[in-house]
């Protein structure tokens, strides 16, 4: 028997609502029809009123979570895709995430961004946002790139008061399976050395991980060692632990596949230089996305985003700095 | 649809005395919004002042109509019914001048405040999100099993226009909650008149767009403005599902007091809707013989002395300080990302 990560996801929500009676789920076609991508199957059966169907209006459904969280109710939020939470990003950003701050009430909602890419996804259902929400005080931003960080980070995320941008990645949904969910080890907050090395470090999250687990697998072959962090969390950032492998391996490459202004991976290096520059051997480095909007055909898609391929080439030349 | 035009005054006694309660709400209020003016005048208040003058009426009859446990999300102009309503003066006056006792903590100031937890939200400037938080809250309360609730929130006719009203108001009818929408028609938004701003004969016939109710009031008509109010009210609460009240008024002000509001037609100000209705209130309490001449100016000076002492207060009171500031934007300070080269330059 084994658990992918979108069963994962779906799991945790069913825990979380057997488990707390103030949890509920509201987005479109969560209901009866169990999502867009079913992670929400079953549920609103086996929670009769606890699985709201929305209408196609993702700034009233965020607005509405911010009342009911002020109810004491904790909802959780599907967007069908991240790239749709932009219309929502109003109430998002300065509603949820300035209310703990303006009035001393925090605004405990989960929401849910099935974000990336995936083949054909084109340019409105495959972005990946954590940067955009990241750089808004008030939020916290969690990017799982496991199994058992999308059902952990999931439940602990319902118990945060905080608001939560929970940046599930739609490419790993079907492609990323484990034999069962393992004991919780990392809360929130810690990234995780996904890999231990010595002649790099590679700092990542969420689908890219994995691509550059096996361009670390295949350098091995070689004899060279990668190190590599998986973030877990992109707000708060894990300094401490990133900085700490930089002292062990004294080069650096960021891998993110959202796009390479600004953003997640742009963070990391700034946080290195400021923080450690005599630690690094060579200059930092950094992978992302094209800057365009993502492409539909999968010739021009495989190349936008960053894959095992352009990261073991990123590697290389990060070695011979 | 319902068009309230109540010229002729119950002698309910209960009625008498709401109607007076909401009239004193507005002097209060009018009391509280004439200081403001003039200590931004001089100075004194960082930032703007935006009042609700020629709209204490219909604000005033929104917050008396509510009950504790109902839910209500002002918007700028709302002071008269956010006292109304039970909100304490000072609220506000600590808010302008950025008193750390005050709901907001110097951290939001002027209009924005409010008591979410009593139900008063907080609003934030983008105009229309607070009508999905009432709809969220009002949901939140079914799902808790709680029943004979209501919820209120105040527009106007500029933010009518935005994108988050109608997906909210769409919302409201969807889920048939016992919401209330007041949209006080002013005639400007900012110094935009009602033919740039939207294209219908009047916003009243949206209602039947999102499933709702309609309701018209001459909005300078406290006794109008309570009896349309009211029923709204009691509809939405006795599972009539949600209500929309469209009210006609004029802005008696600029849309905050840095604008001299030249723009406003000289026409408008001179018609019925110009009135101002804290004066056609005071006629209809004097003709009534509810109250007299030396009794409303008696609660002028009352509520105008009031102001001024609670404002000696509040100028007392401490001012939020950077050094002592918890300058940290979420409840769960384990997870508060640091930024450690900004600390050691400041430590």
């Amino acid at each position: 028997m084994s658990i992918t990560y979108l069963e994962a996801i779906r799991a945790a929500q069913e825990r979380a609502l057997a488990e707390n009676p103030n949890v509920f789920i509201y987005g479109q076609d969560v209901g009866e029809f169990g999502g867009a991508f079913k992670a929400t199957k079953n549920l609103a059966k086996m929670f009769p009123g606890r699985v709201i169907d929305a209408p196609i209006s993702e700034d009233a459904i965020v607005g509405a979570a911010v009342g009911a969280a002020l109810q004491g109710m904790k909802p959780i939020i599907e967007m069908q895709f991240a790239d749709f939470s932009i219309t929502g990003f109003n109430q998002i950003v300065n509603h949820a995430a300035t209310l703990y701050w303006r009035t001393g009430i925090p605004c405990s909602v989960v929401i849910r961004l099935p974000s990336g890419g995936t083949l054909g996804g084109g340019p409105f259902h495959s972005q990946s946002l954590e940067a955009i929400y990241a750089h808004y005080p008030g939020l916290i931003v969690l990017t799982p790139a496991t199994v058992d960080d999308a059902y952990w980070m999931l439940l602990e995320a319902v118990e945060i008061e905080d608001p939560i941008i929970f940046c599930e990645h739609k490419y790993l949904y079907y492609h990323l399976k484990a034999e069962k969910i393992s004991e919780k080890d990392l809360p929130i907050g810690k990234a995780r050395i996904a890999r231990v090395g010595r002649d790099a470090t590679i700092v990542t999250y969420s689908a890219m991980l994995h691509e550059a687990l096996a361009v670390a697998n295949e350098l091995a072959t070689e004899g060279t060692e990668l190190e590599i962090v998986d973030l877990r969390s992109v707000k708060p950032i894990d300094t401490d632990t990133i900085m700490a492998s930089v002292a062990r391996t004294g080069r650096l490459l960021v891998v993110g596949e959202s796009w390479p202004w600004g953003g997640v991976s742009a963070e990391v290096i700034a946080r290195v230089c400021c923080e450690g520059l005599s630690l690094l051997d060579a200059p930092p480095q950094r992978l992302n996305s094209k800057d365009t909007p993502i492409p539909y055909h999968p010739n021009l898609w495989g190349s936008h985003r960053p894959t095992a391929h352009s990261i073991m080439a990123a590697v290389r030349n990060l070695l011979n700095l | 649809m319902l068009d309230g035009k109540t010229k002729n005054a119950s002698t309910n006694s209960e009625q008498v005395e709401k109607t007076i309660k909401a009239f004193k709400s507005m002097l209060l209020a009018r009391a509280f919004e004439d200081k403001m003016i003039a200590l931004y005048r001089a100075g004194k208040i960082s930032g703007g002042v935006f009042v609700g003058r020629g709209q204490e009426a219909l604000s005033a009859s929104c917050g008396i109509s509510l009950k504790r446990g109902d839910i209500f999300a002002p918007l700028i102009r709302d002071a008269a019914g956010k006292i109304a309503f039970g909100e304490p003066v000072i609220d506000g006056i600590r808010t302008y001048l950025g008193s750390r006792l005050g709901p907001m903590r110097g951290r939001d100031g002027n209009v924005h405040f409010g008591r979410p937890k009593e139900g008063i939200l907080a609003m934030i400037s983008h105009l229309g999100a607070m009508i999905s938080a009432v709809n969220g809250c009002l949901m939140a309360k079914r799902m808790k099993g709680e029943t004979g609730f209501v919820g209120l929130a105040s527009i106007g006719d500029g933010g009518t226009s935005t994108g988050s009203f109608h997906e909210a108001m769409n919302q409201a009818g969807v889920e048939r909650l016992p919401m209330v929408v007041v949209i006080a028609n002013n005639q400007y938004a900012y110094s935009t008149p009602n033919s740039r701003q939207f294209a219908c004969k009047d916003l009243v016939d949206r209602a039947i767009g999102y499933g709702m109710q309609g309701h018209t009031v001459d909005g300078t008509d406290l006794l109008a403005c309570l009896d349309v109010v009211g029923r709204a009210v009691d509809l939405a609460r006795s599972g009539g599902g949600p209500q929309l009240v469209v009210a006609k008024l004029l802005r008696l002000s600029g849309h905050g007091e840095h604008d001299d509001a030249l723009y406003v037609d000289p026409n408008l100000k001179k018609s019925p809707i110009g009135r101002d209705c804290n004066v056609v209130a005071e006629e209809i309490l004097i003709n009534n013989n509810w109250a007299n001449r030396n009794e409303i100016e008696e609660w002028k000076t009352e509520f105008a002395t009031q102001v001024e002492s609670l404002v000696k207060q509040v100028v007392q009171e401490p001012q939020p300080d950077s050094n002592t500031e918890d300058w940290c934007a979420i409840s769960s300070r384990n997870l508060m990302d640091t930024f450690l080269n900004n600390e050691h330059h400041l430590s």
